[in-house]
């Protein structure tokens, strides 16, 4: 993990007064209600709180998924402009890395082509090679998605996400369908893109024992940010049980 | 009280308008194609049966030169014969006013005081001349339209030389000439060729026939054999210069009637089932994919106790309701498009009573085989949804399976971008799927490639007809053989810069057993102004002696170059004579043999007669040449070679506009049906994926390359096969026309091919774009959330 220490002047992710009201049927859902929030380089935290707190909501908006009703999005000081999906686009293209629950891989590509699908159209990525070797996967290159096991092929899906050298990398619930040996072997790949390539990384859960492994744990509760602390010491992956 | 399952049903379908609304169209277009053309079929076909009935149409026909008219009760007289009208016909011209050249008519002659028993006339207007008066005449309808002549307008003929003025008393009809063409031509043309019924007195008198007839038409007895007949008819009429009975089969008119209706029953056949074919395939797509996104649905209803039947029949429905909207939706069109091609065919063939009239069967006919349809797509993936066991439908499919497609394994994957691999192996893993897309596009190609093949083919016949082989300005036709200085009195004519003679005789050819009749055209060696010419516009010089046939001729006798054929004179006058067959001509029009023209007048032994003078004018002394034509005694008609190609050009350019949009309207339907549904089902199985590659950062553009690819590959191989497969079809259907009166070239114009691609891309771009525009709404953030 970075050392707490070097935080930049400039947060790469500053969020202001985020609101995002959702109607579900008749019924109005306030998934954020003013959120602030900045992360600052190279950090990794762990977004933690029940399921319908906001923090996925959070994630999307921030990754330029979906748009606030309310608030600001700052990267590297300059706000996000989310009328503007040309833009939106290009700040994913360039800069963002995503890691899903479900994986979301290809079917039809293989694991180096899931990758290149990114090396593509990005500039100056990784090799999609590199990429995989990052993830302990070299050796699984040419399987297709379906001839990989859960946790082979939500690594596939963060060297997908890793191969461009995000500025951010945003995981929603990255164990989340993965059993716990498994879960930890991706959690420690994470880590070690965050160590290796600076990426600040944010971890979205609901697995209270993730937290222990971050530099920062933010705890959100009904659109909320209700908490937020720094681990002085964080736990190694190795050690995390559920 | 509408039942739960029966709300789903509407609200699916309500939910699926688009894509019911597509395939409901290529379903009527299916039903409107079969409704028409059944129904106009049915239409001519019962009109015609019902005139030739009532009006004691011949079943049987002879032509004489010349005979007493005695001979006529001893050809009622026959065994098998119940009835026989004897008559006179004479090929006539008529001076019409404002026309310069003298206009061809078929003169029939009117029996004195009685209705003729066999093959009456239909007034249309005005009265039968009236008794003793010699000076009235009935003409056809098809004329009297061109001419707008009216009873009591006046008429001037020249017969046998002679300008006699006549009255119309009425404009009639007869089964004899529901198609009025001049020999040789392409078209009908009412302007320069029509149906006269004169007096028997008068015409008798015009052509010294007084007691005596030169056509004759008889009506069988119940069973009799109508082969018979004929050879009967041939021995008693042997003696007077007969060119041979022959059937309805072989009557000019009835042929013409005959083969619209063969041409009408097959595309009333072939059409339907490309377009319902098509539609089977879209209603099994696109149940299929419904039936894949509502599995857990199907899973929940078996748990709740429905059974396998009432979920089948659920689905079932959604299929036939919309086949009954297209078959609505068809029936309306079809009765619209029957209307008019019914009152196009009243242009061609001339009935009294031709109506639009739709049979209850043929209704029911059309419904059914949308029904079929719809059903023959549905059932299958219907079935197979149902029988999935509950507890497995209500898991998510497993994944898809996939693996290098074959061009990578060849070798070539590392030039593939990783887009088009994936576009690569969708196609590979779905191939029947994607061939049958391909098939249905290529349907929409080849509708239009074989539709206008027709008019492309009978463009290269005037060609090669009219440009290649003749290049007269004007050809002036003999009512019957004359001495050869009938060429110099029409050389010496104003205008005039070269006259060349011809010759047509009528000959009976023998080969061992098969027996034809044709027609030997002899022209002088070298000839100018009309030249032996085969379909691909290469000359041929008859020899010196022997004849050139027509390979159909050839082909019908069993002639090969070097054999010898018996020449018969069908008149009778010369003893037959074996001639060698030097070559075999592939000629365009009905079955013929040529020669040199010497070499024919030393087989008739006569001295040397011509029927026609073929001459170039000086076109500023053309009008003058014409009028002196007009009074030139034995003159049955003359052609300007231009007029008949400007004619033919208008008619065919007049259908060829309606043809062709029609053809588009289809085709784009069809195109439409299959790359819109394709692409709205690829967008609805794909979302997820799709909406993962824009989260990737991809822009719409580069989503839209994947999702549109498989679509663009399937295009690419689709078009060439149906601009191939639309030659093939074209080919089918030109087996179904008569070859004996034109062998139509299977030829299709590269306008014709640029209008299918362009129109079959141009529909599948326009699809494409508007489900192009869903990209923008893919929910990101919703399709990440859940699970397949």
């Amino acid at each position: 993990m970075s050392d707490a220490g070097v935080i930049a002047k400039v947060p790469v992710l500053d969020v202001r007064g985020l609101t995002r009201r959702y109607l579900l049927g008749d019924v109005a859902i306030d998934a954020l209600r003013g959120v602030d929030l900045a992360l600052a380089e190279g950090e990794f935290v762990v977004l933690l709180g029940p399921s319908g707190s906001g923090k996925s909501t959070l994630l999307n908006i921030v990754g330029g998924l979906d748009a606030p009703d309310g608030g600001e999005v700052r990267y590297r000081g300059a706000p996000l402009d989310f009328d503007d999906a040309r833009a939106l686009t290009a700040y994913r293209r360039d800069h963002v890395g995503f890691v899903f629950q479900f994986y979301n891989l290809m079917p039809s590509l293989t694991a180096r082509e899931n990758v290149a699908l990114v090396t593509d159209i990005a500039e100056d990525p990784m090799e999609p090679e590199e990429a995989l070797a990052l993830v302990g996967l070299g050796a699984r290159l040419d399987h297709f998605p379906s001839q990989l096991s859960g946790g082979e092929q939500q690594r596939v899906a963060i060297a997908r996400a890793v191969a461009r050298r995000p500025d951010v990398l945003l995981c929603d619930e990255p164990t989340g369908a993965l059993d716990c040996a498994t879960g930890r072997v991706v959690l420690d790949v994470l880590a070690r893109v965050n160590r290796e390539l600076g990426s600040t990384t944010a971890v979205i859960t609901h697995n209270a024992v993730i937290a222990g492994m971050a530099d920062r744990v933010i705890r959100f509760v009904d659109g909320r940010v209700v908490g937020d602390a720094r681990n002085e010491v964080p736990v190694p992956v190795s050690e995390l049980r559920w | 009280m509408v039942s739960a399952l029966g709300r789903k049903l509407g609200r699916d379908l309500w939910r699926l308008r688009a894509q019911v609304l597509t395939i409901a169209l290529v379903v009527a277009c299916g039903v409107a194609s079969l409704f028409s053309m059944r129904s106009a079929y049915d239409s001519v076909r019962g009109e015609r049966d019902r005139w030739y009935g009532s009006a004691r149409f011949p079943e049987v026909f002879a032509s004489v030169r010349r005979a007493p008219r005695s001979l006529a009760s001893r050809i009622a007289s026959l065994p098998g014969v119940s009835l026989a009208e004897a008559r006179i016909v004479e090929e006539v011209t008529l001076d019409m006013p404002g026309m310069a050249e003298p206009v061809g008519a078929h003169a029939v002659s009117l029996p004195p005081g009685r209705r003729a028993l066999l093959g009456e006339v239909f007034l249309r207007e005005g009265r039968l001349p009236a008794s003793g008066r010699s000076d009235e005449v009935l003409v056809h309808e098809a004329f009297a339209r061109a001419w707008a002549l009216r009873p009591g307008d006046a008429l001037v003929a020249v017969l046998h030389g002679r300008r006699q003025r006549f009255r119309v008393s009425g404009v009639a009809l007869a089964p004899e000439f529901v198609s009025v063409m001049q020999p040789g031509a392409l078209v009908p043309d009412d302007r320069r060729y029509g149906v006269l019924w004169v007096p028997e007195d008068a015409l008798a008198a015009a052509f010294q026939m007084e007691g005596a007839f030169n056509d004759v038409g008889v009506r069988l007895d119940r069973g009799a054999r109508e082969a018979a007949v004929i050879a009967a008819l041939d021995a008693l009429l042997a003696p007077y210069g007969t060119t041979g009975a022959y059937g309805r089969s072989r009557h000019p008119s009835a042929r013409m009637v005959d083969q619209k209706l063969t041409q009408l029953r097959g595309q009333a056949t072939v059409t339907p089932m490309m377009f319902l074919g098509v539609a089977a395939l879209l209603v099994n797509m696109v149940l299929a994919r419904l039936l894949g996104l509502e599995r857990e649905q199907i899973a929940t209803l078996k748990a709740l106790g429905y059974g396998d039947g009432a979920i089948l029949r659920h689905y079932l429905a959604h299929a036939l309701l919309t086949a009954v909207l297209g078959a609505a939706l068809g029936v309306a069109l079809g009765t619209v498009a029957g209307r008019g091609l019914v009152a196009l065919y009243k242009d061609y063939f001339r009935f009294p009573a031709l109506t639009f009239r739709p049979s209850a069967e043929t209704l029911a006919y059309g419904v059914l085989a949308s029904v079929g349809a719809a059903v023959a797509g549905a059932f299958g993936a219907v079935r197979a949804a149902v029988r999935v066991p509950p507890a497995e439908a209500m898991r998510p499919e497993p994944p898809p399976r996939f693996r290098p497609s074959w061009l990578e394994r060849m070798g070539v994957h590392r030039m593939l971008p990783t887009v088009a691999r994936m576009v690569l192996r969708e196609l590979e893993r779905r191939p029947g799927r994607a061939a049958l897309s391909a098939l249905g596009i290529a349907f929409a190609a080849a509708i239009i490639v074989a539709g206008r093949s027709s008019l492309d083919s009978l463009d290269v016949v005037l060609a090669v007809q009219f440009g290649r082989a003749q290049s007269d300005d004007v050809t002036v036709s003999f009512a019957r053989p004359v001495a050869q200085r009938a060429r110099f009195d029409v050389a010496r004519l104003p205008g005039v810069l070269f006259a060349e003679p011809q010759r047509m005789a009528g000959v009976r050819l023998r080969h061992g057993v098969r027996v034809r009749d044709a027609a030997i055209l002899g022209v002088p060696a070298g000839a100018v102004l009309r030249a032996v010419v085969d379909a691909r516009s290469v000359r041929w010089e008859p020899p010196a002696e022997g004849l050139l046939l027509g390979r159909a001729l050839g082909d019908r006798l069993g002639v090969r170059p070097g054999d010898t054929v018996t020449v018969e004179d069908v008149e009778g006058a010369t003893a037959p004579r074996e001639v060698a067959v030097a070559g075999l001509v592939d000629d365009l029009l009905g079955l013929n043999a040529y020669m040199r023209l010497d070499a024919l007048d030393r087989l008739r032994g006569d001295g040397g007669r011509v029927t026609a003078v073929a001459v170039r004018l000086d076109p500023a002394l053309a009008e003058r040449f014409l009028a002196r034509v007009k009074r030139l005694p034995g003159v049955a008609s003359t052609s300007r070679r231009m007029a008949v190609i400007d004619f033919f050009r208008h008619e065919t350019s007049r259908m060829s506009a309606t043809l062709t949009l029609v053809l588009a309207a289809f085709a784009g339907i069809i195109a439409v049906g299959v790359v819109y549904n394709n692409a709205r089902i690829a967008l609805a199985v794909r979302s997820r994926e799709l909406a993962t590659l824009r989260v990737l950062g991809f822009t719409e553009a580069e989503v839209a390359t994947v999702l549109f690819g498989e679509q663009a590959v399937v295009l690419a191989l689709a078009i060439p096969v149906g601009l191939a497969l639309g030659k093939g079809l074209a080919w089918m259907v030109f087996q179904g026309v008569d070859a004996e009166l034109y062998r139509l070239p299977v030829v299709v114009s590269t306008a014709t091919y640029g209008l299918a691609a362009g129109t079959v891309l141009a529909a599948s771009v326009a699809s494409a774009w508007v489900v192009r525009r869903r990209i923008g709404a893919l929910d990101m953030v919703a399709v990440l959330k859940a699970r397949d």
